[in-house]
This record gives C-alpha cells, sequence and structure tokens, in this order.
C-alpha cells in the first residue's frame, strides 16, 4: 500500500471520528439554541427580586392555563387546584398544584415543565417552583405545592393565552434515593 | 521479504485466482468483492421485498387478514432498514468496487483488505438485524428512523439493532473511505480530476458524505443505547432531555443519506445516457458542480422532515428555502440529461430504457418532494401516504431503476456475454408499468388522508389498496426476470465485444470483456481524446 494512500486513509479515518463527536457536540447546541429561541417550550428562572423589579403593565390580562400529567410509570395523582389565572404582564403570581401518591412505597418524583406556545416561553419566568428539585412522597402522602411565576411585559401582543404543562416522571434514580432515605431512617430509629 | 517477490510473480499470472471457498471469503480483488456485494444487495432486495409483499397483502383490503398489527409494524420499519442499508447501499458500493478501478485505470482499490472486512461486515450486520424476529419482544416496530422514545419500548431486539446500525456504519465508512483513497491516489496518468467519469465523481461526492453522515447516525444510536441501558437521559424528559433532539441529530445523518442513496444513481445514468444518445454528455463541469451543490445543501435541510414539530417561523422559512434550494442543481442535472438527448442518434436497449425510466419517474418524485419542502402544505402531507408515494418513486424508479441499468449497461463487461436482450426488455417493461401502478395512487389516498404506518384503514381507501397492492405484487414478481437474465448471462450466451456497446467510451471499454483478474497493471495513458465518456 502506497505511503500517499496511507496518510489519506488516516485523514478520512480522523474526519469520521470527528463527525462522530459532532453528534454529541449538537446536544449542548440544541439546548442552547433551545435557550435562546424557546423552541423546544422549556421555561426560565429568575430571582424574587428580578420578578419584583418588573414593570407591571396594568392595561393588558394575559390567560395561564394549567396541565398536568403523571407518567404512567408514577403512582401519582397530579392536579392544579385552578384550572386557568388571568395574570397582568410582570405582576407576581402563584399557582396551586395537589399531588398525591396513591401507592403504598414512598417514591421520588421530578415534574419537568414546558410552556406552549413555545415562544411564549420566553417570557415566563419562575422565581419558585416544585420542578426545580424532586419531590418524594411517603405512601399515601398528600401534600400542596406552589409556582410563583411571572409573564413578562415583552410578551408579544398577539399572544393573549398560553398553557403551563407539567408532567410528573418517576425521578431516574428514584430507588435508589427512596432505599438511602429509608436506611437512613432505619438508622435513626435504631439509634435512637 | 522473499514473500513479496513471490507475490510478484503471483501478480503477473493475470488469471490466476484463488479458488473454492477462500476465493470468496478472503478476497481482496475489486471485482470479487464487488460481485458478492452485489449478489449481496439481490438477496436483502428480496428479503425487503418478501416484506413489502406481506404489507400490500395485508392493506389489500380495510381491517385485519393476515398479521397482528406489532408484525405489521415490524414488517414496515424492516423492510426500510432492509432496503436502504441491504440492498441500496451495497449495490452502490458494490457498483464502485467493480467499475471505479476501471474506469480510473487502477489494478486495484487502495486497500484491498480493508474492502473485504468492510464487505463482509454487511452479513453479520444483517444476521444481527434479522434475528430480532425471533426475540421476546419482536422486530423493530417503531419506524426506521428509530424516534424515542417508542424505539425504546422495543424488547429485547433492542441492542440487536443498535449494533446492527453500528456495523452497517463501519462498513460504509470504510468502503467510503477507500473509495476515496482509490481515486485520489490510483489515477492513471493524465485522469485529472476533471476528466474523470460522471459516476466516479458522483461516488467521490457520496463517498464523502457516508464519511459526515453515518458517524452522526452512529452516534445518535449510541445515545439511545446509553438512555436505554446506562442511564443517560439525552432522549428521556424525566432526565432533563428533549426527543425532539433525537429527531434534529437523526435527520442531520437522514437527509445526505438520501442523497447517499441517490448520487451512485444519478452517476450511473450519466453514463449510460451518453453511450446510448452517442454524444458527449452535455455541461459535464455543470454536472459535477451540481453534485456538490446538492450534497453541501443537504447539510442544511434536515429540519424539513419535522415541520410538524413546532418550530419557530424562522425556522420553518429556513429550512423551506434551503430545501427548495437544491431544487436548482437538481434541475440542472435533469435538463443536462435531456439536453444530452437532444438530436442524439439514440437507440433503446435495456439499460438506456431503465435510465431514461430514471429520468422520468425519479423527476416526477423530485416534484412531490418540492410540494412537502413547502412548509404549510406539508403539515397536510405529512406522515401520511403522500410521503410514502414521495420517497418510493425517488427511490425504486430514482435508484433502484438506476442501479438496475447499470447492472444491464455493465453485465456483458462482468461476465463477457450479452444478457437476453428480450428479456431486459420484458423486465424493463413490466417493471415501468406495475411501478406505477403501485406508487402513483399513493398521491391519491394520501392527499386524501391515509396515513402511513397503519395495518388498516377506512373503507373509501379500499379501491386504491387494492390496485397499489396488485401492482405491487407485479412489481415483486417482475424482479424475477430479473434474476432469470442476470443467471443466464452468467452461464453464457452471445460473445460481448471489449466495447461491448457501439457508442460506449471511457477506460472499462478498452479492457477485454470479462476483464483480467487485476485490472490494469500497467496504467493507461489519458487524453482528451479517450476522457469523458
Amino acid at each position: 500500500m502506497a505511503q500517499k494512500t496511507i496518510v489519506t486513509a488516516k485523514k478520512l479515518f480522523v474526519f469520521a471520528a470527528c463527525m462522530f463527536g459532532f453528534g454529541y457536540v449538537m446536544v449542548p447546541i440544541y439546548d442552547l439554541l433551545c435557550d435562546v429561541t424557546g423552541l423546544n417550550g422549556k421555561t426560565g428562572e429568575v430571582s424574587q427580586v428580578e420578578a419584583e423589579a418588573k414593570h407591571v403593565d396594568m392595561d393588558r390580562l394575559v390567560t395561564v392555563e394549567f396541565d398536568t400529567n403523571v407518567n404512567p410509570a408514577l403512582p401519582w395523582k397530579f392536579k392544579a387546584t385552578e384550572f386557568k389565572m388571568n395574570v397582568h404582564p410582570g405582576e407576581i403570581a402563584e399557582a396551586v398544584f395537589v399531588v398525591e401518591n396513591t401507592s403504598d412505597k414512598p417514591v421520588v418524583g421530578q415534574a419537568v415543565p414546558s410552556v406552549v406556545p413555545a415562544l411564549a416561553s420566553l417570557y415566563f419566568d419562575k422565581t419558585e417552583c416544585f420542578c426545580f428539585t424532586t419531590q418524594l412522597l411517603k405512601p399515601g402522602e398528600r401534600k400542596e405545592m406552589i409556582v410563583r411565576y411571572v409573564v413578562g411585559s415583552e410578551l408579544p401582543e398577539n399572544i393573549s393565552t398560553m398553557t403551563l404543562s407539567y408532567t410528573f416522571f418517576k425521578a431516574p434514580d428514584s430507588d435508589d434515593v427512596v432505599v438511602s432515605e429509608t436506611e437512613s431512617v432505619k438508622a435513626i430509629s435504631t439509634k435512637s | 521479504m522473499s514473500e513479496a517477490v513471490i507475490h510478484d510473480d503471483h501478480d503477473d499470472h493475470h488469471d490466476h485466482k484463488p479458488t473454492g471457498i477462500g476465493r470468496w471469503l478472503f478476497s481482496t480483488n475489486h471485482k470479487d468483492i464487488g460481485t458478492m456485494y452485489l449478489v449481496f444487495s439481490l438477496i436483502m432486495f428480496f428479503i425487503g421485498g418478501a416484506m413489502a409483499m406481506v404489507i400490500r397483502a395485508e392493506l389489500f383490503q380495510p381491517g385485519m387478514q393476515f398479521v397482528d398489527p406489532q408484525f405489521f409494524n415490524s414488517m414496515t420499519t424492516v423492510h426500510a432498514l432492509v432496503m436502504i442499508f441491504g440492498a441500496v447501499m451495497p449495490a452502490g458500493v458494490g457498483l464502485a468496487n467493480w467499475m471505479i478501478p476501471m474506469m480510473i485505470g487502477a489494478p486495484d482499490m487502495a486497500m484491498p483488505r480493508m474492502n473485504n472486512m468492510s464487505f463482509w461486515i454487511l452479513p453479520f450486520a444483517f444476521t444481527l438485524l434479522l434475528s430480532t424476529f425471533f426475540m421476546q419482544g419482536g422486530a423493530p416496530a417503531g419506524g426506521w428512523t428509530m424516534y424515542p422514545p417508542l424505539v425504546l419500548q422495543l424488547g429485547d431486539g433492542f441492542p440487536f439493532l443498535i449494533f446492527a446500525v453500528h456495523f452497517l456504519g463501519i462498513s460504509s465508512i470504510m468502503g467510503a473511505i477507500n473509495i476515496i483513497a482509490t481515486v485520489f491516489n490510483m489515477r492513471a496518468p493524465g485522469m485529472t480530476f476533471m476528466r474523470l467519469p460522471l459516476f466516479v465523481w458522483t461516488w467521490i461526492i457520496t463517498a464523502f458524505l457516508l464519511i459526515a453522515a453515518m458517524p452522526v447516525l452512529a452516534g445518535a444510536v449510541t445515545m439511545l443505547l446509553t438512555d436505554r441501558f446506562f442511564g443517560t437521559a439525552f432522549f428521556d424528559a424525566a432526565g432533563g432531555g428533549d426527543p425532539v433532539l433525537f429527531q434534529h441529530v437523526f435527520w442531520f445523518f437522514g437527509h445526505p443519506e438520501v442523497y447517499i442513496l441517490v448520487l451512485p444513481s444519478f452517476g450511473i445514468i450519466s453514463q449510460i445516457i451518453p453511450t446510448f444518445a452517442r454524444k458527449p454528455l452535455f455541461g459535464y463541469a455543470s454536472m459535477v458542480y451540481a453534485t456538490a451543490s446538492i450534497a453541501f445543501l443537504s447539510f442544511f435541510v434536515w429540519a424539513h422532515h419535522m415541520f410538524t414539530v413546532g418550530m419557530p417561523l424562522a425556522g420553518e422559512l429556513f429550512f423551506m428555502y434551503a430545501t427548495m434550494a437544491i431544487a436548482v442543481p437538481t434541475g440542472v442535472k435533469v435538463f443536462n440529461w435531456t439536453a444530452t438527448m437532444w438530436k442524439g442518434s439514440m437507440t433503446f436497449e435495456t439499460p438506456m430504457l431503465f435510465a431514461i425510466g430514471v429520468l422520468f419517474m425519479f423527476t416526477l418524485g423530485g416534484f412531490s418532494g418540492l410540494m412537502m419542502g413547502i412548509t404549510p402544505v406539508d403539515f397536510q402531507y405529512h406522515d401520511t401516504y403522500f410521503i410514502v408515494a414521495h420517497f418510493h418513486y425517488v427511490l425504486v424508479p430514482g435508484i433502484v431503476f438506476g442501479i438496475i441499468s447499470g447492472v444491464y449497461y455493465w453485465m456483458p463487461k462482468w461476465t463477457g456475454y450479452m444478457y437476453d436482450e428480450k428479456l431486459g426488455k420484458l423486465h424493463f417493461w413490466t417493471s415501468a408499468i406495475s411501478v406505477n401502478v403501485l406508487f402513483f395512487p399513493m398521491h391519491f389516498i394520501g392527499l386524501a388522508g391515509m396515513p402511513r404506518r397503519i395495518p388498516d384503514y377506512s373503507t373509501q381507501f379500499t379501491d386504491w389498496n387494492m390496485i397499489i397492492s396488485i401492482g405491487g405484487f407485479a412489481f415483486g414478481l417482475s424482479q424475477l426476470i430479473l434474476v432469470w437474465v442476470v443467471i443466464k448471462c452468467i452461464r453464457g450466451g452471445e460473445k460481448a465485444t471489449d466495447e461491448v456497446w457501439e457508442g460506449a467510451h471511457g477506460l472499462e471499454f478498452t479492457l477485454p470483456s470479462p476483464p483480467p483478474f487485476h485490472s490494469f497493471t500497467t496504467p493507461p495513458e489519458v487524453t482528451d481524446a479517450t476522457a469523458h465518456s
């Protein structure tokens, strides 16, 4: 095999390896693009101070609807206390959700939010949400959870209604967490 | 050292071949490997075809007839995987193996052992894929695009599907590297890039597409694998992932892939049309640039496969215009082929008939593609039989006909005998008529709203579905003629001359038919007079 051939082949193998890497680089690029454009309806997080500093547009009312889903792998009930709210852009509002563990085991769940229309998600920020962390529910436990959110007054004029949707999933490491929790509970009870 | 000397001697006996099964298993000869690729492709064509027959039998009438829905979905999924990766791609690589060294005046491929490996990976890959039919949970049934989360619900067959795709990727990347290395380093003196036959040009560009796109697919399916078994969450919403991301990564591979499939076919008919029109190819340079532009643009249009996922308007417009832009270089090619035939002294032997079939029917598929490139109307066509009609028009009469025309065109060169022209013409006309009966009505039922990948349908679609199924069975049977023609041609017949065809040009037609085991041991000199078939 000629030297030239080996050089060509090596270059091309390196190119192929780079393209394999590029497939993985698309993951952070996609996340970044979604952040910038609101492509996949993921919502933002702001501090309470930032939210309070927002200008409140009293002339305008926006309807925020709530949608709740539970992934079939999670034995929970999940509802919003109010189906929808009318809010002024810039005003801090609070929505209450109720979640209940219907199984006889402690389970850890994680809620994933999404806003439709996706473009509106750029102007939808939360100061507090149960979706920021995982939630542990004991068997039969019922819990009220709040979301404090603010709709930016820069929201485009043509958007008058938006839907905030939550899906509760079983946390990927739910079983481990539950086991360690119960073990620590046991450890505490044996100590005392 | 002494071994090398012996080996050199060995090369001097032109037609000394290893014999028995070892000739094939350990083959490093571009012609033998090309033959194996083509035979493998033909076998896969019939396996995938059998699955299509099951689909058409089930859809002959509304209601459930023969198979359960899960198996029906396996049929559509595996039919696609087998036809794309098992039939069309190996056929293209097989033709490249056979023809490229002969067309550029080289003795063999640049890396013969790697060539052997890239072929022999294929049977293993398809054994993995097809073995899933006998596993708990059955064969893949979530569509060949392997969208999560559905594909993650596949049973024990899931890792087999993923590793089969990995193997196919490795095989085609090695094949592509070999082709580029061969063309870049082993051209005969005087065979400059702008004197390369167009088939070689389209294959260089295809090879670059393969090297750029296949690793991305490998990455995407690896992410699926780790999502399922190693707790990553690339596409799992529960872990912060996004299933839509898979569609982006997949179609970033998937759109170049459609040009990987079609460009070799463009190359083949660019060889055949000038031969039978007895005129040089019209606009050679523009053909090269058009092919390169198609390949380049193919990386910027992927999201037109997924207009309905919910994209910002700017994104939809970008991908719509980029898609429309591809019609320009494709149009250049279609007009060049037509202009090549203009005022030519045409004869209509079987290869020419198939090539003209490609020209007509690929263009038809191209037009329905343009329709779907228009974002607002795509919302109606998405996931209906209209898209099935579109991609089957480009894949079957566009690409499969192109490959078949290449086989008819070069078969006398390979075997040394002319094929049976009467049977060839019969094969063309039965195929050309039945393929239209099969795919044309799909446009109508698609526009009327029949969804794809579903084993049952509303009764108003019954008549067209019956006609489509009859066309399907007729097309399937017609392909048996091809097998008969090939077997007959290998066994004997009228002796083929070196030129084979009256109007044939190019280095491959300066070799005897059949060509010696090692194509050009002394490189031929290429001048302007002998270049450009």
